[in-house]
């Protein structure tokens, strides 16, 4: 009898070697599938913006970054764009929330990709790349200047670049040195003192600063990393090589991220972003003003001059459907932010909104322990990962920078 | 000698009964998971009328914004002409609404309603709920769209 029940132990343990293929096939189809859709070969080509007719000509983008490194564009001739999206740093600046003029609110966002992105800033409070760059140029924390200020410098330093792609400069003549809707109160007095032709020119003047730094940005694209690398070859059935091979760890925090910790719910696709809103529940921090997220973006953007309705776009308003349906209110957008993609995370802390976390094991543990949010709900759900299962997931996020 | 190959036969045995119970726990497993009506045509939920939905342009892409067809139709068959149409919706194993507001934009005629506006960021099992007012009546009917 004890020989029967050792032999059947055999065999069954032989069954179970063979139903669990001796550990060969490591993915099943299905999280084959998912791991093809966020490799960046599965990247679509970026697709024209019609609201920017300039977004692809070329001596716009050129002159786009002139004016995105340039530090006459600022109120003290101090701060440009590249102040804090460094170049050499995936055009962010490493610190828990950026400092212009003043000390903002909000961490810097890196720019890889970013000409992908249906909604900007972190609450998606603009809806295009060229309204976006308008907006730190008249921050008062950070490039602090004005649009009439910025109608002058262009016409003086860049005239006749310019012209060449956008036509003659309007008479600027009479425009005040100082102006604009969102100034000092000396300089909002004058804006409202100019007839509005004049207010009209010069925020044409302003638009197009926007879509010549919009055609540059379309250049800054995200690099193949490791993680494509170990994907292309899972794909195709090669088998991965040198450091496209991956520990067993990271194995571990890979399938993890696709399955029981559910992170690519949101941070799917190539660029590991839905480009949807959401709060998980990350705290805020004290001493800074509240912040709402999403549903405070959402009455910004409705209300920006240059958003998609406005006669600054090109094209016509087919382009718009992004913002004609957007969601306006409910409890979902309540601290809701947009989730950012994780290409080259791992080499820029720190994290979130307002650089809340300063390392990946603290936004791990984040998503580990999913406390509830503050205001609104939190839709991410306590995890209970075990130290070993934690590290996984911070050596997988790893591939996608090295 | 005998013994022997009566062990062996028990284990020959035991070995196929094995095979069988691992083929039948592989076989039943995909159907005892259980999924969402996933129909693209149904009554309403007062039988009022007969609804279909999908996709105007062929494929669900996930992430793009796409607009699909929901045709209305009266239970005799007659299509439904100037309906107020309501969209709402998400994903109830998230407890998340929709990530756009979907709305009913174009009558194409023939019962046919251009929802523009969809969008499923994540993959998994949404669900549309439409609301419908016309000369029949009010009823309401929903759509389980698994990506
Ligand atoms: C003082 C530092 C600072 C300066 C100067 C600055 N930015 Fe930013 N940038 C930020 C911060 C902080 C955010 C996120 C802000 C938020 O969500 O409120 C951001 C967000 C962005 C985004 C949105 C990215 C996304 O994924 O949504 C873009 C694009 C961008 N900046 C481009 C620019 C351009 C172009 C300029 C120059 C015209 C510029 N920035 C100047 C700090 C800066
Ligand atoms: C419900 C959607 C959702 C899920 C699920 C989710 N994330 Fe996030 N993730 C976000 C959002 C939104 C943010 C930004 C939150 C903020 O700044 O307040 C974020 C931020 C991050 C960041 C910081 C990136 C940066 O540049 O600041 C990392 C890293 C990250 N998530 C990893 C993960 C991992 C790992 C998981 C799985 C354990 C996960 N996420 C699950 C939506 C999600």
């Amino acid at each position: 009898m004890r020989h029967i029940v050792g032999i059947a132990g055999l065999l069954a343990l032989a069954a179970l070697a063979l139903v669990g293929g001796c550990g060969e096939p490591q993915f099943s189809d299905a999280e084959k599938k998912i791991i093809a859709s966020l490799a960046l070969n599965t990247l679509p080509s970026l697709k024209p913006d019609t609201t920017n007719r300039y977004a692809d000509v070329p001596a716009a983008a050129a002159l786009g970054s002139t004016l995105f490194f340039d530090v006459g564009m600022s109120r003290d001739g101090t701060l440009s764009c590249s102040t804090c999206h460094k170049i050499d740093r995936q055009f962010q600046d490493d610190l828990p929330q950026a400092v212009g003029v003043g000390h903002t609110n909000r961490r810097t966002m890196p720019l890889a990709g970013v000409a992908r992105n249906p909604w900007f800033f972190w609450d998606g409070r603009r809806d295009s790349l060229w309204a976006q760059a308008l907006t730190p140029l008249e921050n008062p924390l950070e490039q602090a200047g004005n649009r009439a200020a910025f109608a002058h410098y262009i016409k003086k330093r860049f005239g006749e670049r310019y012209e060449r792609i956008f036509g003659p400069l309007p008479d600027l003549s009479t425009v005040p040195a100082n102006a604009g809707p969102l100034g000092t109160d000396v300089e909002k007095a004058a804006w409202n003192a100019m007839p509005s032709g004049q207010q009209e020119d010069v925020n044409r003047v302003f638009a197009n600063i926007g879509k010549a730094i919009a055609a540059f940005e379309r250049s800054i694209e995200p690099e193949q990393t490791r993680f494509d690398r170990f994907a292309i070859d899972l794909a195709t059935g090669a088998k991965p090589e040198g450091d496209a091979a991956f520990s067993p760890e990271e194995i571990v925090g890979l399938k993890l991220f696709i399955g029981k910790a559910n992170c690519v719910t949101c941070h799917n696709g190539s660029r590991f972003t839905d480009n949807s809103f959401h709060n998980t529940g990350v705290p805020p921090i004290d001493g800074l003003p509240p912040d709402r997220g999403r549903v405070d973006g959402v009455a910004q953007v409705e209300a920006d001059p240059f958003n998609c309705f406005g006669k600054f776009r090109d094209g016509d308003e087919s382009a718009c459907r992004e913002l004609r349906f957007m969601v306006k209110d409910g409890p979902q957008i309540v601290r809701a932010y947009k989730t950012p993609s994780l290409r080259g995370a791992a080499s820029r802390p720190p994290y979130m909104h307002a650089g809340q976390f300063a390392t990946l094991d603290e936004v791990v543990a984040h998503y580990s322990k999913a406390p509830i949010a503050v205001e609104g709900v939190s839709e991410v759900h306590p995890l209970d990962l075990s130290d070993r299962e934690r590290a996984a997931l911070v050596a997988f996020l790893k591939t996608l920078s090295d | 000698m005998a013994s022997i190959w009566r062990y062996i036969l028990a284990g020959l045995g035991l070995a196929a009964l094995l095979v069988g119970i691992v083929a039948a726990v592989y076989l039943t497993l995909p159907q005892s998971a259980p999924g969402p009506d996933l129909s693209r045509s149904k009554k309403t939920a007062n039988g009022l009328f007969l609804a279909s939905f999908e996709p105007e342009r062929g494929a669900v892409r996930q992430g793009e914004l796409q607009s699909w067809l929901l045709t209305l139709k009266t239970a005799a068959g007659a299509p439904v002409e100037g309906a107020a149409i309501t969209v709402s919706g998400g994903m109830p194993q998230h407890d998340h609404g929709l990530p756009t507001s979907p709305q009913a934009t174009d009558y194409l005629g023939e019962g046919r309603y251009r929802i523009d506006g969809v969008k499923f960021t994540m993959s998994g099992w949404w669900q549309l709920h439409f609301g419908i007012s016309a000369a029949a009546g009010s009823d309401s009917v929903v759509f389980n769209v698994v990506l």
